[in-house]
Parts: C-alpha cells; structure tokens; sequence
C-alpha cells in the first residue's frame, strides 16, 4: 500500500460503513438552523479500509513502546500499564467534572494523596494539581512570585535571571508574566557563573529560574550560594522540574532554597507525553508562597474531602483551566507514586543516574567526546560531534537521522546551544542493560560509517517510512491545513 | 575555514558591521550563519528606533534555533534588509553582501573603530571552540 495516501485519498462516493452510526432520533433537539444543509467533506471508506489506514499509520509512530528513545530533557521513560489501568477504571473515567463533592470522595481523595506525596517528595510546604503542563506550571510559578512581591510592597522588581543555557520556556514564561529577563552566564564546567551572577542580581530582582540538575545536565554545586545571592537581594527561586527525575526522593528542591517549583508529572511521574500531551505542571511552594496557590486544590473539612477555591484561598492567582487540569494523569501519576513507594522513588533517580554514566563512560570509551569530561554525569549528559562534524562533515543532525535506522530515537540535538553539534542523552532508568549497550553499537558504527562511507549517514534515514525530510521548507513555508482536491465528494451525497 | 573579510568590523556575539558614507551596515557572519544551520524567519528592527549598543534588536530564527541579534553600537536604526522577509535564506547563502540585515545611524561613529578586527574576531571564535 501507498504510505503517502492519506484517507481521502481511498475515498469513494456512497462508500460507508453504517453500523455505528448514531440514530438520527439522538439529534432531534438540536434546533433547525444549527444544522448544516451541505454534506460535511468526511472521507467515505468501508470499516476494513478505515482500520487499516489507521493501523498502519500508527506503524509510522517511532513511540516509546516500540523503540529506545533517549531524548534528553524530555524524560521519555516507560508508562507502566498498571497506571493506565487504574485510571481507566469506569467510576474515573465517566465522571463529570460537575459531579457533587459527595459522590466524589474517591477521587477527591486520590488527589488528596498526590498533593501529600509531592510536597512530600519535593519537601516544600504544600502543591497545587491545577497547571496542566510544565509551561503553565512556571506561569503559575512566576503568577505566585509577582503576587508575592505586590503583597510585600515590592511591586518594582521587574527582573526574572535566568542562565543562558536555560529551556527556552523560562525567559517565555518570564515575558509573559510581564517580567524582563536578564541572563545569567553559564561557566565552563557547566555552572552558573557566580561572579557574572553577583553583577546581574540588584533590587530590581524579582527571582531566578534555575533547572537542576542544569540544562548542561550536570548538578550546579554551587546552589546553596546561589540562594543566599538571589534571598538577600529579595528575590525569590524557581526551580524549573524537568530533570527531576536525577534527583528525585534523593534531594529535596526546598532543601536547596527553592520557593516554588513545578513537577512534569508527565516527566518524572511516567505519564504519557510527547505528541502534545496531556500533560500536568503541578507547582510546589514553600510557605510564603501558600496563599497564592493556583485553585482549585483538595482540601479536607468535617472528615470529607473538599475543593478549595477563592474563599478558602482569596489570595490565590485564580484557575488554571475549567476544571481540575487533567485529571486522568494525575490519577496515573499517584498510581505510579504508590507502585514505587518511598524506596522505589530512591531507585528511580540511583537508576536514571547509574544508567546515564554508564552510557557516557561507554561512548567515551567508543571515542566520542563528553561536553563536560570532568563531571559525573546527571540523569541524562552531552556529548560533543564536533570533532566529526570537523573531520568528516557529518553533523549532529545527520548522526540523529541514521540513528532512526537503528530503530532508535535521536537525542535531543542542538539544546543547550552553547554546546555545539551536541547531543542530549537520557536513557533513563527504564532501560537495561543490552539496550544501552545497542546504543554505543549504534554510535560507533555511524562513526565507522562517517569515515568509511559518509552518504550512509548524510542521506539518512535509509529504513523509514519517510526519508529525510526537508525541514527548511517545512519552517519556511508551513502548511499544516489539508485541503481536499476536489468538493465533489462532498456535493454528491 | 569560514570567511572573515578583513575589510569588515565584528562583535563577540557574531556579529559584522560595515561604515559605509556615515552609517554602518549590520549583518552575521559566516561563522555565524554556520553555526545557526539554515535560516528560516528574520525578525527586522523598527526603522527611526533609537538603540543602544549590545541591545537586542532582530531576531534571527533557523532550524536549530532563534537567536537575538545585538546592535554593535548605540545610533538610530536607519534602513532594515527587506528582501529577507521573502528570502531569508540570504543570511546563509550570502551573509556579507545580500544578507545584511540593518543600517545604523551611529551616535558616535567611535564606537565604531572601537569594535574587533576580523584577525581579533578570528581569534575570538576559535578560543571559544577550544572551550568547548
């Protein structure tokens, strides 16, 4: 079969499968002139066709459920199915978001429990579920820190710092909060440049977005002078959650002076991500940030559980979406928090950490270049092919394209930029042993094939779907709408 | 190699700058557009804005990322490279002649002798590939 037809493209006129199409009688009380009078241009296909064409898109998908995929930053660990399991259970899955407090203990309670087990983890002083992704965690995050300063009669510290190496979301979210941004250098060794940083902070500082373990992914040591420095100017921490997963049940953000942070539950807490999610940003805060909490949160009144909002919390920055974000992965989110207990969490970070060195230790072994050779690599680590890109023209991009040949995701390319023709590894504490040991394979026979038969990789992928893709055309002239070639199929009917 | 035409005048944040007749024309460099990787979108300053030097003021944006532009002196921007909104793939393909990308008009022409030579700029950027 053609992998480039889309649906439309098998469409025939009057060819449908009628079993499962609802009754007409279900649309009666939609009034007259809401309907439409024209056919809608739906693709006509009998059932086989339909589950084939999806099927075997769906083979298309590079997923973590069928290959190693070590992107960096991301997290991309196993979604254990016991989770999906208990959130897919009916009393969850068919609720309301309306239904009455009294008939919605049991999940109330759920989200109870995660709320405790987060600020337990994270040994800050209480979290809010709200945001419903990483991006609007800092949001809220940042929403909290400008509430806090205005309540302090601080309201002119206008300057979010953030390291030059940091996620792109950061100085984003900093604007969007109103806030200017102000960078901060990173050093050599991958840590923030203290005495650059000691220039930066001033009254005007309203707080510091840090991840850490860093972008560089390595641990900022110096974290403890970092807090002082931002504290006694009066400014406030953000901690930036996405590499938690190196630190997680190990060390406590709020034991490192941070004020608020957000967890990417859909990161560290084995929820499904990638393709747009959805994802969950709960935020943690320390006690001066508590009255800004984002509602709603659960609370607990005359033995029953409760939603707090803007009475019981009037202070707070407001709703981060209609209801409560997204409920069913946080449901997954506590599942797998009480498959992994207190200790289990432990294991977590002592295997994404053991699991990352051991990688970097091998490649380094294969002759590849580690960003930052003197440092013990974090949950994830970089590695440099500019010494290839330099000896045989082949670049980071071209190595992230013959990987796809290995049935293996690419690493995160490119990020931090600071690191040129980089590669961004997280293997995570999910994979074993043979599977990493396929990776270093994997690298070191692209370096053999960069010296010995460059094209292999410069015309990479050879054993995909799709071949290499022309990503200048596709950011220079963006089309994503579909646009059917003909409307007779529409008009026939 | 890339190319640094001795002829030009260069920033630490890669950028090269040209006084021709009273302005100064502004642009990446080679090691610049090289690095970035295939240009996608240029973000073009507001004509008649006053800048100052090291300020942001375009954004360049490539498949690997999008990066601010910083004028390389304080002066009023004069003329903007139009031709970049249909075509900017001229930062790559041309990045000292056709990709320029604004014309300053400096308060100080100066700060204009002030800036690297292209043997100090060369320097500049293979200490900072050592670094790394």
């Amino acid at each position: 079969m053609d992998n480039n037809q889309t649906i439309f493209d098998i469409s025939r006129p009057n060819r449908f499968a009628g079993a499962q199409i609802p009754e007409m009688g279900s649309l009666s009380d939609i009034p007259l002139h809401f309907l439409r009078d024209s056919s809608p241009c739906l693709p006509e296909v009998s059932e086989i066709q339909a589950i084939r064409h999806y099927t075997n898109l769906s083979h298309q998908n590079f997923a973590i459920d069928r290959n190693f995929y070590p992107l960096g930053s991301c997290t991309m660990k196993y979604n254990p199915r016991g989770a999906h399991r208990a959130a897919n259970q009916p009393g969850f899955l068919n609720r309301h978001p309306l239904t009455s407090v009294e008939t919605s203990q049991g999940v109330l309670q759920c989200l109870f429990e995660l709320q405790e087990i987060l600020t337990n983890v994270t040994g800050m002083d209480a979290v809010s579920l709200a945001p419903m992704a990483g991006a609007q965690g800092e949001l809220a995050g940042l929403l909290m820190i400008r509430a806090y300063h205005e309540s302090q009669g601080e309201a002119h510290r206008d300057e979010i710092i953030v390291p030059t190496a940091a996620h792109g979301t950061n100085p984003a979210t900093a604007t969007m909060s109103g806030y200017k941004v102000a960078e901060t250098k990173v050093g050599a060794d991958g840590d923030v440049d203290l005495e650059h940083l000691k220039q930066v902070v001033g009254p005007q500082t309203a707080g510091i977005m840090l991840t850490n373990p860093s972008t560089c992914a390595v641990f900022e040591r110096q974290i403890v002078e970092i807090s002082k420095l931002v504290h006694d100017a009066g400014g406030l921490l953000y901690y930036d959650g996405a590499n938690l997963n190196a630190i997680l049940g190990k060390v406590c953000p709020g034991d490192m002076g941070f004020d608020v942070l957000h967890l990417n539950l859909h990161k560290t807490f084995a929820t499904p991500h990638g393709g747009g999610g959805p994802g969950a940003g709960p935020v943690a805060v320390n006690g001066r940030l508590v009255p800004f909490l984002p509602i709603p949160i659960v609370g607990q009144r005359n033995n029953q559980f409760e939603w707090f909002g803007s009475d019981e919390i009037p202070n707070s920055i407001g709703t981060m979406s209609a209801f409560m974000g997204n409920t069913g992965i946080l449901i997954r989110a506590l599942s797998y928090a009480l498959m992994l207990g207190r200790e289990g969490m432990i294991r977590v970070a002592e295997y994404a950490t053991l699991n990352a060195n051991y990688l970097a230790k091998e490649l380094e072994k294969a002759g590849f270049k580690l960003a930052y050779p003197d440092r013990k690599a974090t949950h994830e680590f970089l590695i440099t092919l500019s010494d290839e890109t330099a000896k045989f023209g082949i670049r980071a991009m071209d190595f992230a394209k013959r990987l796809l040949d290995f049935d293996i995701h690419a690493p995160t390319t490119y990020f931090p930029l600071l690191v040129p023709e980089c590669f961004l590894i997280e293997p995570t504490e999910t994979e074993s042993k043979e599977q990493l040991d396929a990776f270093v394979h994997a690298m070191s026979t692209m370096r053999m094939e960069a010296q010995t038969n460059p094209r292999q990789l410069l015309d990479a992928p050879h054993h995909q779907y799709r071949k290499r893709l022309d990503e200048v055309k596709a950011a220079r002239e963006l089309d994503l709408t579909w646009q059917p070639k003909s409307k007779k199929t529409a008009q026939t009917k | 190699m890339s190319d640094t035409p001795s002829e030009l005048k260069y920033t630490k944040t890669h950028e090269w700058a040209r006084l021709d007749d009273g302005t100064v024309v502004v642009g990446i460099s080679d090691y610049a557009q090289d690095a970035l990787g295939d240009v996608v979108f240029v973000e073009l300053p507001v004509v008649g804005d006053d800048v100052k030097e090291g300020e942001e003021v375009a954004v360049v944006e490539s498949v690997k990322a999008a990066s601010d532009i910083y004028s390389p002196i304080s002066g009023s921007i004069s003329q903007v490279n139009e031709l970049l909104d249909e075509q900017p793939e001229l930062l790559n393909s041309d990045p000292y002649g056709e990709g320029w990308i604004f014309t300053i008009s400096p308060t100080d022409s100066d700060d204009y002798e002030e800036l690297l030579d292209s043997n100090g700029y060369d320097e500049f950027c293979s200490s900072e590939e050592h670094e790394n």
